[in-house]
């Protein structure tokens, strides 16, 4: 068996060698590698970014950087994080996992997802160019809100050119999913039967289709604003700065859930397979996802509520936004009822999957605390608000991330992972995250406002407690790297199963998956 | 109560810290909660923020609890065999309901809250507030005040890197001239700005609301007791978004009196704007 895939990877591998290689590529798996790979050193751009921030606000004044410059450095920090780590994080593992997990021989359309990738690089180029330009990055947060961000100096029309590119390549990504999906499943595989991280990556596409070109429209709007006399966003020539919210928020809340379906999919396969039992509630699963999605796109006033809105708007958002706990809730009760009588085992991927569970909620818990709009009054635009995003989205879709990368390297590598290191990784991770962002909360609480390079001396404490955290996290992220480089380059070797019985497809392909898969389509 | 317990609790992690802890300048309280009202309908808020964490606590027990059980209990290293069921309608239709609850009876109270929240009318004064990078203007349209209000000139430094100012109790939240108010009356907020957004918030009265250019937001609030309440601009507005501070004084009705009649009556202080110019500038802002 090993020869004959050897003799087959020999005589159907890579058809270019070296840099061509990368950058000619069609091939799924070598495309999710380099989204990963993108991925990857964003994380770390933006990672150093945020220990910037951290460092500065470790004590009261200002000691590293002016607070121009941490204005710029929060809002790059968000863009990169968001654009440049986790959504390539999640088309990568799209790219490889889906048409193992659906009995496809590549994606629907190669060419275009070569394409969608070799877009980033440049895109981010330009992003990161503009910290080196006249006037500094942009520095209005990544929400862009005008007319603050029309202070930008002449790095603007550079930052709206590089968030259209970003946002194609979304596209592009989104469209060859859903194609993939809907037509290359192998015969037997009908929708109902498809793996939850294949029915999540659906509906994040669709999510990305009409989310996406809102965002290019506002910011189209933006730059029109700026270099062709007109005035959406400006009050002087009869435009409302808030609009440019509404629409914003339209694209911004679909956004968040596009970084966090794809996690709970790779949480729904990485459960069942540690505790040797099969997902409770699939239908259900499937349900709320799709609820939550649909609930994604009439809530994004919610944003919103300090900016002056009539009642009836507050008391629909607030009610619409409540509710998302519900889908929400049968999703974590799904997969507690998962473990329920299972046979668990603590390998690291299902360390960060259990984690992802509890950090993930305690971010539920405060989005619906956010959610009461009396509340969200005093929370609004304070580091309550920075504690919940970071809550769902780093122990969220970042553990998410990772629990899928442990759970699926094996089968990309051919080695297993050093074990040692990645509970390492997990524990620190899992400890350091919550000394970051926990006491965030009680900063929150205690009216520190977000966005601000200084504070006022009672919010002391907490901020150095969370600077260490940050250091810790920030670290550890390092035996990460470790690891991974460990495990390309060598280790025992993996099974074809990898785990105890896992299911789906992809676990039926050697390890390493063959650089041509399925080439006659099995049946389900 | 509350606050000395956690403190305890928080001291490990303090001790953890060590030095740098004890290296931290005065005024620090570890606070873990919204800070105490000034106001009734801030009393009410902050119930409402309890009964969702109460809420939010409880669920975390029961949920969390479930999971810390079933990772104990049904470990494979302990011999558990896996069960083959797969769902419930019973148990998914339980924990569809109750979350639907729940959510209701945290809505009816909200809603009730938020519709005397955004209640302006029968204000017994009204101030319109303008926000500017960086500083805020209050206009007293009755009184024909209106004054510019910065952050102290000792403290004009703090934006500037390396600046080293002393970190004293009030650092970045204390400006020239406070906005005054009488204790006991619905003050009715209204809010733009001249350039771009901010958003005016006192934590301890429980009010914020963005200032946006072109647009007038209305809030209120009415202060109970007597004191000084601080807090900043809330909505990132450029490099000096940090150092924009809020004060406002809170006076008895006779002290805000004399406060007024300061300022109106001949001679002026001198860096009162007053007159014809609060009128023209109050005129134009209704005419936008």
């Amino acid at each position: 068996m090993s020869e004959t895939t050897q003799a087959r990877e020999h005589h159907d591998g890579p058809h270019a060698t070296g840099i061509r290689r990368w950058l000619t590529t069609t091939n799924h798996k070598d495309i999710g590698t380099l989204y990963l790979v993108f991925s990857l050193v964003m994380f770390l751009v933006g990672g150093t970014m945020a220990l910037i921030i951290r460092s500065e606000l470790f004590q009261p004044g200002l000691q590293l950087v002016d607070p121009h410059f941490f204005n710029q450095m929060t809002t790059m920090h968000a863009l990169v994080m968001i654009f440049g780590a986790l959504m390539p994080a999640f088309v990568g593992l799209a790219n490889w996992q889906i048409p193992l997990m659906v009995g496809a021989p590549d994606m629907a359309l190669p060419r275009m997802n070569n394409w969608s990738f070799w877009i980033l690089p440049p895109a981010f180029l330009l992003l990161l160019a503009t910290l080196f330009m006249p006037g500094g990055a942009p520095a209005g947060g990544w929400t862009l809100y005008p007319p603050l961000i029309l202070q930008t100096g002449d790095a603007f029309p550079l930052v709206v050119f590089s968030l259209h590119l970003l946002g194609a390549s979304s596209i592009l990504g989104a469209i060859n999913i859903i194609v993939t999906i809907t037509n290359m499943r192998a015969p037997g595989m009908g929708f109902m039967k498809m793996p939850l991280f294949v029915w999540t990556w659906l509906i994040t596409a669709y999510l990305l289709i009409g989310a996406m070109p809102v965002l290019a429209g506002a910011i189209t709007m933006l730059l029109t604003d700026r270099y062709f006399g007109t005035s959406f966003f400006l009050a002087a020539g009869g435009g409302d700065p808030v609009m440019f919210q509404h629409i914003f928020w339209f694209f911004g809340h679909p956004e968040v859930y596009i970084l966090i379906l794809p996690a709970f999919g790779i949480i729904s396969q990485v459960i069942p397979t540690f505790a040797r039992k099969p997902l409770f509630g699939y239908t259900s699963m499937v349900v709320a996802t799709s609820a939550i999605a649909f609930l994604s796109y009439i809530v994004w006033a919610h944003h919103m509520f300090t900016t002056g809105m009539p009642q009836a708007g507050m008391l629909f958002f607030m009610i619409s936004t409540m509710f998302i706990a519900v889908p929400t809730g049968v999703k974590i009760f799904n997969w507690l009822a998962t473990l329920w009588r299972g046979s668990i085992s603590f390998e690291t991927p299902m360390l960060f999957a259990i984690a992802f569970v509890v950090l993930f909620t305690i971010g539920g818990f405060s989005g619906l605390m956010l959610a009461l709009v009396p509340a969200d009054i005093e929370y609004h635009d304070t580091y309550f608000v920075v504690a919940h995003f970071h809550y769902v989205l780093v122990p969220g879709a970042i553990f998410g991330v990772i629990a899928g990368v442990y759970y699926w390297l094996p089968k990309w590598t051919g080695h297993m992972y050093d074990e040692t290191l990645g509970k390492w990784h997990f524990w620190l991770s899992t400890i350091f995250v919550n000394v970051l962002f926990f006491p965030q909360h009680f900063l929150g609480l205690a009216s520190m406002p977000r966005r601000i390079p200084d504070y006022s001396v009672q919010f002391t404490e907490f901020n150095m407690i969370s600077t260490i955290g940050a250091f810790g996290f920030g670290l550890s992220q390092l035996l990460f790297v470790w690891m991974l480089i460990k495990c390309v380059k060598g280790g025992s070797r993996a099974s074809a199963e990898v785990w105890d019985q896992p299911q789906g497809l992809e676990w039926t392909v050697p390890s390493p998956a063959p650089y041509h898969t399925f080439e006659t389509a099995p049946r389900v | 109560m509350n606050r000395s317990k956690a403190h305890g609790g928080w001291a490990i992690l303090a001790l953890a810290a060590g030095a740098l802890a004890a290296a931290a300048p005065a005024g620090a309280d570890w606070a873990l909660d919204f800070p105490a009202s000034a106001s009734d309908l801030g009393n009410k808020i902050r119930g409402l923020h309890h009964t969702a964490l109460i809420i939010c606590v409880v669920i975390g027990i029961v949920v969390f609890g479930a999971l810390g059980y079933s990772l104990v209990k049904f470990r494979k290293s302990q011999g558990a065999q896996a069960a083959k069921f797969s769902h419930s309608t019973k148990a998914e239709i339980i924990w569809t309901v109750i979350p639907v609850l729940i959510l209701i009876g945290l809505a009816i109270p909200s809603a009730r809250v938020l519709i005397e929240m955004e209640d302006t009318q029968s204000a017994d004064l009204r101030i319109v507030i303008t926000g500017y990078q960086w500083k805020w203007r209050y206009e007293y349209p009755d009184h024909g005040i209106s004054f510019f209000s910065n952050i102290t000139e000792e403290s004009q430094a703090a934006a500037v890197l390396g600046a080293g100012l002393e970190l004293h109790e009030h650092y970045l939240r204390d400006v020239d001239r406070p906005m005054v108010v009488p204790v006991g009356r619905k003050v009715k907020l209204q809010l733009t700005s001249n350039d771009v957004i901010h958003a005016w918030w006192i934590p301890e009265l429980y009010v914020k609301r963005d200032a946006v250019p072109g647009t007038i937001n209305e809030t209120w609030f009415q202060a109970e007791k007597t004191g000084v309440y601080r807090g900043q601009c809330a909505e990132l507005c450029g490099r000096g978004h940090a150092f924009m501070p809020i004060v406002v004084e809170v006076l008895e009705q006779e002290e805000f009196d004399a406060w007024v009649a300061g300022l109106t009556e001949p001679p002026a202080e001198p860096e009162a704007i007053i007159s014809n110019a609060s009128a023209d500038a109050g005129s134009g802002l209704a005419g936008r």
